[in-house]
């Protein structure tokens, strides 16, 4: 309990601009969200699900906090929450946790938000693609908010990039509430091509209702200090579940990803598929649980995480979870932690394969388990690439994007 | 539905078979908890002085600490000071030294099959049997101080053994351990001591078997185990306690140290009273149990058959210090009614090519919550660590819990870590297919579990493996879910 007393000071003096500059939805929840953040404070590492992260530590430097009004080229099913044409506050904050501090203190600061609404019976046909940039002259703090609403019967790809641009540092927090109705199909990536200067901090909450297909896919391609949670509720029968997640940390990396997938009706099935490299001195975390709730019967779920060790000095913590009070369930984990094949590196290097080329390949065919999901063909033909070029060492500057031609 | 409901009912009514009391004439000292007690316990165990400032510390650090609410379970909130921490159910003789042996006491033990009597013993085990706070006897002592193995009970190798106790005691829990640990090291009673010397395989099996009797008593029993280099020994832990209303307490600690090329098996078969079918009383068991295997090629592996206590959190676990050490880890645990078991093991790997596996099995009936908690941490040292956990859980009825909680620290990139885990119900074709055959469902549960448990079980010396398959059949007759 240090770094708050900045925090609680900061929203003492700028609260009434930040209610001028936002909208009444976003308004209404803003002192209750800053009242349980003053109350819970950061989450100490005591905490279960934050036992990898020192969060405190990533908010304790003094940042500038960004009030920049979100730039939102005008478009069908993307608005800012204060230009919304519909009434959203049936929607806005109900399902993020405020008893999370950094969910809480994101309520309270963040003054605009980004929504993404599928109406019924919608497909929407190209991919929606937000990117992220991150710019700054001094060390700044963004507090994102974004709410996604797909209708009954709404199909929506989305893609969400993150990117860094100045050689600063930023701090991140990302509040994302996202609603699948009946019938719905969502499929989201989130990845994230930032700096080592920069932490992240995601909150992610899904509902899922009934007959839907959602899948959440978290990649990490290079960061800084990530921190992914991503909670999901299994209202409705019948849907479906994947979270994909691919991590590749190097340098004094660290990426913890917090998963939570709660079923709570009867006939749904989830999947999870995790798989880290972390190399150097980077630091690795994985904590995925599956409750299945007393009356879940017929709940089909599978969790794997398979986790590449590939320095000495490297760390890797995992923690898949079964929580099961329903008798008719078939679930099943597993986790791994290893090295690499020696036999595939001595069959590649007795063909001329040098050793840093053959292990390169066995690190890209590993995460090409995760990469090969992904159903968007040109993105996942780029992240094959990406994920390449990320061990080979080239991704720093990345070349494909229109700052860096 | 009403078919299961009749099971249940058939089970919740099936009589506790330990749940007798003997009527024999205990010591117990008055209740509370502070540091005259203490002072009381061991002024009656005549203690060297060191041992007494060993448990006044333990002491003055568990007040300081907190009961620990991370498991998966509630702890009904223990009365500390409603406890009598000393029951000495023996008689003393004049000059207060020499212990006669109560008839009722050989009886007692007698009905739960663990005679007294050398001649009549099994051969091939010796059994240090524990009644509340004191070692009521212990057999085979002679025949194994023939090949200079110490097996006596912990109060009696204090007085004989000072120098091995000091050196050992306490080196592997430390009182700091856990709240549980602090409260064990200030008021621990009785439990068994073995040593085995260098080079010696011990010829029979070693046991203890304890019993809680005396009402409002809590049971704190402290093992240690030395196996010295390149010795062998096998050892077996049996335990029961009369039904009573109000929950009991049984806080344990288990030392072992296992040095170069030496060998432990440890054997659990667990069956404190459970509480009634409402979840009234039985024992609460909360316990530390950890191996540290010092020397290089040093083994030592833990085989629990876990059917009792209302509450059970225990974590066997093993420190893998010595170069090529081994560990294993099997377990069963059974919960019904409205049980609660949070247990599981810890393997630490710091030496090199240090090997661990374990290998759990959980079955949870009626409303009972069964979950299965462990550690495996490699150091940065620990080249070549190599563990592979596997954990089932087997669900019987909708109103039960069967849970997970792994945990990996993996500090070392030569490690090699596998986990596993699956949940399931019993599956409908393997019933139909004995129902099929003229073998009615409950029966087929029981081959069924059985078979499910078999892994475990055989890993059992032979005694215990039946006496296990026995109560596994016992303790879920009616349960099909």
């Amino acid at each position: 309990m240090k770094s708050e007393q900045q925090y609680i000071e900061l929203y003492g003096e700028i609260s009434n601009l930040i209610k001028q500059k936002s909208c009444d939805v976003m308004n209404k929840v803003r002192d209750a969200a800053f009242a349980s953040f003053e109350k819970v404070g950061f989450p100490s590492k005591k905490v279960e699900r934050y036992k990898y992260t020192d969060v405190d530590a990533y908010f304790a430097p003094n940042y500038g906090v960004s009030f920049n009004t979100l730039e939102v080229k005008p478009s069908k099913y993307i608005f800012r929450l204060a230009e919304s044409p519909i009434d959203l506050s049936a929607y806005y904050n109900t399902i993020a946790d405020n008893n999370d501090g950094i969910t809480a203190l994101n309520t309270a600061i963040a003054h605009d938000a980004l929504v993404i609404y599928v109406p019924r019976n919608t497909k929407a046909e190209d991919p929606i693609q937000v990117d992220n940039w991150l710019r700054g002259n001094t060390s700044t703090m963004v507090n994102r908010r974004v709410l996604v609403i797909l209708e009954q019967g709404a199909e929506a790809t989305i893609i969400m990039n993150d990117h860094a641009e100045d050689k600063q540092r930023f701090l991140t927090t990302q509040v994302m509430e996202i609603f699948c109705k009946d019938n719905s199909h969502l499929d989201i990536y989130e990845i994230e091509e930032t700096t080592p200067l920069c932490s992240r901090f995601s909150n992610v909450y899904i509902n899922v209702e009934r007959d839907c297909t959602v899948k959440h896919n978290s990649i990490t391609l290079y960061n800084g200090q990530t921190r992914n949670l991503c909670d999901v509720v299994l209202k409705g029968e019948n849907s479906e579940v994947t979270l994909n997640g691919c991590a590749i940390a190097g340098g004094s990396q660290r990426i913890d990803n917090n998963t939570l997938i709660d079923h709570r009706v009867p006939n749904c099935t989830s999947n999870e598929l995790y798989k880290y490299v972390v190399d150097d001195k980077s630091v690795g975390a994985f904590a995925g649980k599956i409750l299945v709730e007393k009356d879940a019967q017929k709940t089909v779920s599978h969790e794997t995480n398979s986790n590449l060790c590939a320095s000495a000095d490297a760390r890797m913590f995992t923690q898949p979870m079964l929580e099961i009070y329903a008798d008719d369930v078939k679930c099943a984990h597993g986790s791994t932690v290893g090295v690499m094949d020696e036999t595939a590196l001595f069959y590649m290097r007795q063909r001329g394969v040098p050793e840093e080329e053959a292990r390169m390949l066995l690190k890209n065919a590993f995460m090409g388990q995760v990469i090969d999901q992904i159903q968007l063909q040109p993105l996942r033909d780029k992240l094959f690439v990406k994920v390449e070029k990320r061990f080979r060492g080239e991704l720093e500057k990345c070349d494909d994007c229109r700052l860096c031609k | 539905m009403s078919e299961q409901n009749q099971f249940v009912r058939e089970v919740a009514e099936k009589k506790y078979e330990f749940g007798f009391t003997t009527d024999v004439q205990t010591e117990i000292i008055d209740k509370g908890l502070n540091e005259d007690v203490i002072r009381t316990i061991s002024a009656k165990k005549g203690e060297p002085d060191w041992l007494l400032e060993f448990r006044l510390e333990a002491y003055r650090y568990w007040l300081t600490q907190e009961q620990p609410t991370w498991g998966h379970l509630t702890l009904p909130e223990i009365d500390y000071q409603a406890i009598s921490y000393y029951a000495d159910p023996t008689k003393k003789s004049a000059d207060g030294e020499k212990k006669e042996l109560d008839p009722e006491l050989v009886k007692t033990f007698d009905k739960l099959g663990i005679p007294l009597e050398e001649r009549l013993a099994l051969s091939g085990m010796a059994v240090d049997a524990v009644m509340d706070s004191v070692s009521v006897k212990t057999t085979f002592k002679e025949k194994l101080a023939e090949k200079n193995i110490i097996f006596c009970s912990i109060s009696e190798a204090v007085k004989e053994y000072p120098d091995l106790v000091r050196q050992y005691l306490g080196s592997v829990v430390p009182y700091r351990d856990n709240y549980f640990a602090a409260l064990n090291s200030a008021v621990f009673s009785d439990g068994s001591f073995v040593y085995i010397p260098q080079g010696t395989r011990c010829p029979m099996e070693l046991s203890t078997y304890f019993r809680i009797n005396a009402r409002n008593t809590g049971q704190f029993e402290r093992t240690l185990i030395i196996c010295d280099e390149g010795s062998y020994v096998s050892y077996l832990e049996g335990c029961t306690a009369p039904m009573r209303d109000e929950n009991q307490l049984h806080a344990a600690i288990v030392e072992i140290v296992v040095l170069d090329n030496a060998e432990v098996k440890y054997s659990t078969v667990q069956n404190w009273y459970p509480g009634d079918e409402n979840g009234k009383g039985g024992v609460l068991n909360l316990v530390t149990k950890r191996g540290h295997l010092r020397g290089v090629n040093s083994k030592l592996s833990w085989t629990q058959v876990e059917t009792g206590s209302a509450i059970t959190w225990k974590y066997p676990s093993c420190i893998l210090q010595g170069d090529n050490s081994q560990a294993e880890f099997y377990s069963v645990a059974v919960t019904n009614n409205h049980q609660v078991a949070d247990t599981g093991t810890k393997m630490i790997h710091i030496g090199k090519n240090t090997r661990s596996t374990i290998i759990s099995k959980g079955i949870s009936a009626g409303k009972s919550q069964n979950s299965y908690r462990g550690l495996v941490k490699v150091g940065t040292k620990a080249d070549g660590a190599r563990n592979y956990s596997s954990c089932d859980s087997l669900l019987l009825g909708s109103e039960c819990g069967a849970h997970t909680f792994p945990y990996m620290d993996i500090h070392n990139n030569t490690a090699t870590v596998e986990h596993e885990a699956t949940t399931s119900k019993i599956n409908e074709d393997q019933l139909f297919y004995c129902n099929q055959r003229g073998i009615s469902t409950e029966e087929a549960v029981g081959l069924i579990v059985n078979g499910y448990a078999k892994d475990v079980i055989n890993k059992l010396p032979m005694e215990f493996a039946v006496e296990a398959q026995k109560l596994l059949s016992v303790s879920l007759e009616g349960t099909v879910g």
